[in-house]
């Protein structure tokens, strides 16, 4: 296990790189921490309350950090479980109805509850679109408080409920402040584990680039409900402090003014960091103190500063603090990928099998896309599909990797059925795909983006990424250094902590490819992989792709190219409307008459 | 008390089908469902109020500047909150640029206006009868949308060239259509109807800045249930929702009436996310 491939290949100056940009990148977290623990030395009374209030607002935003900053979800209502925490913890504690609970029972109570709630809220999220989802995020939050004002018996309706008190140390001011300051850190140590964990990579392969994230085997609904319940149960937590801090709370104090400060504290700090949304709850917390009469302007000024934002610097405070992707890159750097690594890489046993589509035909509207097509992919062969404009070649890929679903006849793995629909199943039968327009996560580096191609490589669960646990660990060396491997493969490890938006466009094809070479795929289907390449990169490509076949891999290669399908396939399909016109070695297509004289001119 | 409900019901569900194609307007010419739909009826309202009651214009001065300030308001939503994020649209940048829009146009009114809800004028000097204006004035207002939109769409080129938007944008830019200033147009033509939505049920909801949260998600829910784009169908699943919620505040009360909507608007959404009267579209890879 210590003897990898990739641990041998790199060499130690990168290393040495990596360990400190980690502790750079941990640095301004330390820093946060000595101020939080040193504050009660120069912030006095009332400052503690607000340094107690950022580290309450900060447990919940980190949560919903996961949902809104890393999945992309526009959750906007997150007060709904603000409240329900609050009252949950609150009316235990009071034994309002049955005998009072110990308060970090009821707040243990709060988060189970929190997670089942969050869920709930969370799940449209699964079925509608953006802004569908954004305004039933808005109706629940409505929906929750005026349940609170109406349920008088139990919410003690507009006139409220004390607080939980929590018993010594932590019933004075600096107590309970040391009390939510260590839930903050705690929810920053584990929402960083995550963030850094191939969960977090692949909740932003959902939010930015959703088709690759299904073709790499992400499961959107099970990953999406389980940050759902992790986010819910600390957004409760939360409740339940800010109802102690209140002392006394009331459906007023629950507005969705305070939805918004949580909402816009994460897209001002930017999206798929930690740092920037935790410097931006403190900020936007204190702000309003700095002067008296911003206060009744603060939601207005938060909106403007959103807007600002959205509209001058998407990224974010994250983006502005990036300064090592604003150093320029080489200009003239070539893309020189190692065939000889990718032996290592892909160890796969070399057994026959074969990926066959009998009779597939699939029209749109009244136009055949393909119509009674058969394939045939071996396993180390690369097996070309060519055709003009139109002519089926993309729609056949989509169909094998489940975009599509056929009308009539089967997409066959070693004579079994594919299913229909599972998109994502089909990265767990070892087929990997590239896309015509690189499918991409801009704001993560190439190593990220080649990382999520093993997502399902990992073994630990999100429970031991949270808590950083041994198997999580192992996952991440373990996919760090094929990744890093794959990269020199394809010639790009230079790269490798550079953002993926900052890359020319060949240098994101040869990306997409070492992504799905973490498959370890028995197959690959790309799609027109040469399209904007120079003459050079092409014939690398070719010796690559020859390698990858050599392994085992069965290759699919859609192209327009005629060159390089004649140079590296063994086997030739051609289409033309939807129907195989030829189909043959090399040599036999080149002297078909037909498709000389319908494709090949001349 | 059912002709109450009727009657109350049919009204506010007007409120809420305008607010509706206020969104479709919008949503035809650029994609985009804006969070101002709502603003702009509250806008309405509260600019009706200020110009008829505490400036003392007459009612069709007031009127005619309400709607003009609706359309304004239409108008900046385009430049500033649509146009610029129009270029990425699938990053859904427009949800927070009109969200932080809807915001601070909200706040601003709460500050400068006023926290509480004002009283709004009524607009003809006739005696409160049993079907008194405030009940038929969001039906005439919502009949005159429904008639002069579908005037505008079939009769006249402009309103044509609205359809052509809609349909396809690149078509229609290649046809030489003044792309931009149609988007424009409409944006403007949206902010009239919003505008009109809150001066005309004015003396129900009366000139409020919550009145726009509100708005926002009530008149939602006909463009969702209706299918996005379909004036009819937000007509008709406006009006149920009015008739709806009047029939369950009578019945049980009015914050679970509250929940009563939402639940259904839920469980309707998740089994059929593109509406009731809409189609699935494919998605492409």
């Amino acid at each position: 296990m210590m003897d990898t491939p990739a641990a041998r290949l790199r060499p130690g100056r990168a290393d040495v790189q990596a360990s400190t940009s980690t502790i750079g990148a941990a640095l301004p977290f330390l820093a946060l921490l000595l101020l939080g623990v040193t504050f009660p030395l120069f912030g006095g009374g009332y400052w503690g309350v607000i340094a107690t209030r950022a580290c309450v607002y900060w447990v919940l935003v980190s949560g919903l950090n996961l949902v809104v900053g890393f999945a992309g979800q526009i959750a906007i209502g997150w007060v709904a479980l603000l409240t329900l925490g609050a009252y949950t913890t609150s009316v235990l504690a009071a034994g309002n109805v049955m005998p009072e609970l110990p308060p970090y029972l009821a707040l243990a109570i709060a988060a189970v509850a929190g997670a089942a709630f969050g869920l709930i809220i969370g799940l449209p999220a699964l079925r509608l679109r953006t802004f569908y989802f954004a305004i039933t995020t808005v109706g629940f939050a409505t929906i929750v408080t005026q349940v609170a004002l109406a349920w008088q018996s139990v919410t003690g309706g507009g006139v409220g409920v004390p607080g939980p008190i929590f018993p010594e140390p932590f019933s004075s001011q600096w107590g309970f402040y040391y009390f939510c300051f260590s839930l903050a850190v705690i929810c920053t140590w584990m929402t960083a584990n995550v963030a850094a964990s191939r969960f977090g990579r692949a909740l932003t392969a959902i939010r930015d680039a959703e088709v690759a994230a299904e073709a790499c085997g992400i499961a959107k609904p099970a990953l999406l409900a389980t940050v759902f319940l992790f986010s819910g149960a600390v957004a409760a937590m939360a409740g339940g402090l800010f109802a102690a801090l209140q002392s006394y709370i009331t459906p007023d104090a629950f507005t969705l003014d305070l939805s918004i400060l949580f909402f816009i504290a994460i897209l001002i700090g930017g999206r798929g960091s930690i740092l920037g949304p935790l410097l931006a709850t403190i900020l936007l917390t204190a702000l309003p103190e700095f002067a008296a009469p911003l206060v009744a302007w603060s939601t207005f000024l938060y909106a403007a500063l959103l807007l600002v934002i959205v509209l001058a610097a998407p990224g974010g405070i994250a983006e502005i603090l990036d300064f090592k992707n604003r150093r320029p890159l080489e200009s003239n750097r070539a893309i020189i990928p190692r065939p000889d690594l990718v032996g290592r890489l892909l160890s796969a046993p070399v057994d026959a099998g074969a990926l066959t589509l009998e009779q597939v035909a699939l029209s749109f509207g009244g136009v055949h896309a393909i119509d009674g097509l058969d394939l045939e992919i071996r396993r180390g062969q690369v097996h070309g599909l060519i055709g003009p404009n139109g002519s089926g070649k993309t729609t056949a890929l989509n169909v094998i990797s489940g975009y599509y679903v056929q009308e009539r006849g089967a997409v066959k793995l070693n004579g079994a059925a594919l299913p229909l629909f599972a998109r994502h199943r089909r990265a767990h039968m070892r087929i990997a795909r590239t896309f015509q327009t690189p499918r991409v996560v801009g704001s993560a580096s190439v190593l990220e983006n080649v990382m999520i191609g093993g997502t399902i490589d990992g073994k630990g669960t999100f429970v031991e990424s949270l808590l950083s646990l041994p198997r999580h660990r192992r996952d991440e060396a373990k996919l760090r250094d094929t990744a890093m491997l794959a990269l020199a493969a394809v010639g790009l490890e230079r790269l490798a902590r550079v953002r993926v938006d900052r890359l020319q466009h060949s240098e994101l094809r040869f990306t997409e490819i070492a992504r799905a070479l973490m498959l370890h795929p028995a197959f690959l289907l790309l799609d027109e992989p040469a399209a904007g390449l120079s003459a050079d990169e092409i014939g690398r490509l070719a010796a690559l792709l020859a390698a990858i076949a050599k392994t085992g891999t069965g290759v699919l290669l859609v192209e327009h190219h005629a060159d390089l399908i004649f140079d590296i396939c063994q086997h030739v399909t051609v289409l033309n409307l939807g129907r195989v016109l030829a189909t043959g070695t090399p040599a036999e297509i080149r002297s078909h008459r037909e498709v000389v004289h319908a494709y090949l001119g001349g | 008390m059912v002709e109450s409900i009727v009657s109350t019901g049919l009204a506010i569900g007007c409120i809420y089908a305008l607010i509706g194609i206020t969104y479709n307007v919008m949503f035809s010419a650029s994609r985009v469902f804006s969070f101002t739909a709502g603003t702009l009826g509250m806008l309405g309202g509260v600019l009706g109020s200020l110009f008829i009651a505490r400036m003392g214009m007459p009612v069709a001065v007031g009127f005619l500047l309400a709607l003009a300030g609706g359309a304004v308001l239409g108008i900046v939503t385009e430049i500033v909150a649509v146009r610029p994020v129009l270029k990425s649209l699938d990053q859904h940048l427009y949800v927070l640029s009109t969200l932080a829009l809807a915001l601070m146009i909200q706040q601003f009114t709460a500050i400068e206006w006023s926290t509480e809800p004002q009283p709004f004028p009524r607009l003809f000097d006739i005696a409160r009868g049993g079907f008194d204006q405030q009940y038929w004035l969001p039906m005439l207002a919502c009949a005159v949308v429904i008639v002069g939109l579908e005037l505008l769409y079939r009769h006249t080129l402009i309103g044509r060239a609205f359809l052509a938007i809609a349909e396809d944008t690149y078509a229609a830019r290649a046809l030489g259509l003044p792309e931009r200033g149609l988007r424009l147009a409409s944006f403007a033509l949206a902010g009239v109807i919003g505008a009109l939505a809150g001066f005309a049920g004015g003396e129900m909801l009366l000139a409020f800045f919550a009145n726009a949260p509100m708005l926002t998600f009530y008149g939602f829910v006909p463009v969702a249930l209706g299918g996005m784009g379909n004036n009819r169908g937000a007509v008709v699943a406006g009006l149920l929702l009015g008739l709806f919620q009047q029939a369950a505040n009578f019945l049980v009360g009015g914050i679970f009436a509250s929940v009563a909507v939402f639940t259904v608007f839920i469980i309707v959404l998740m089994a059929c996310p593109e509406g009731l009267a809409g189609a699935a579209l494919q998605r492409r890879v």
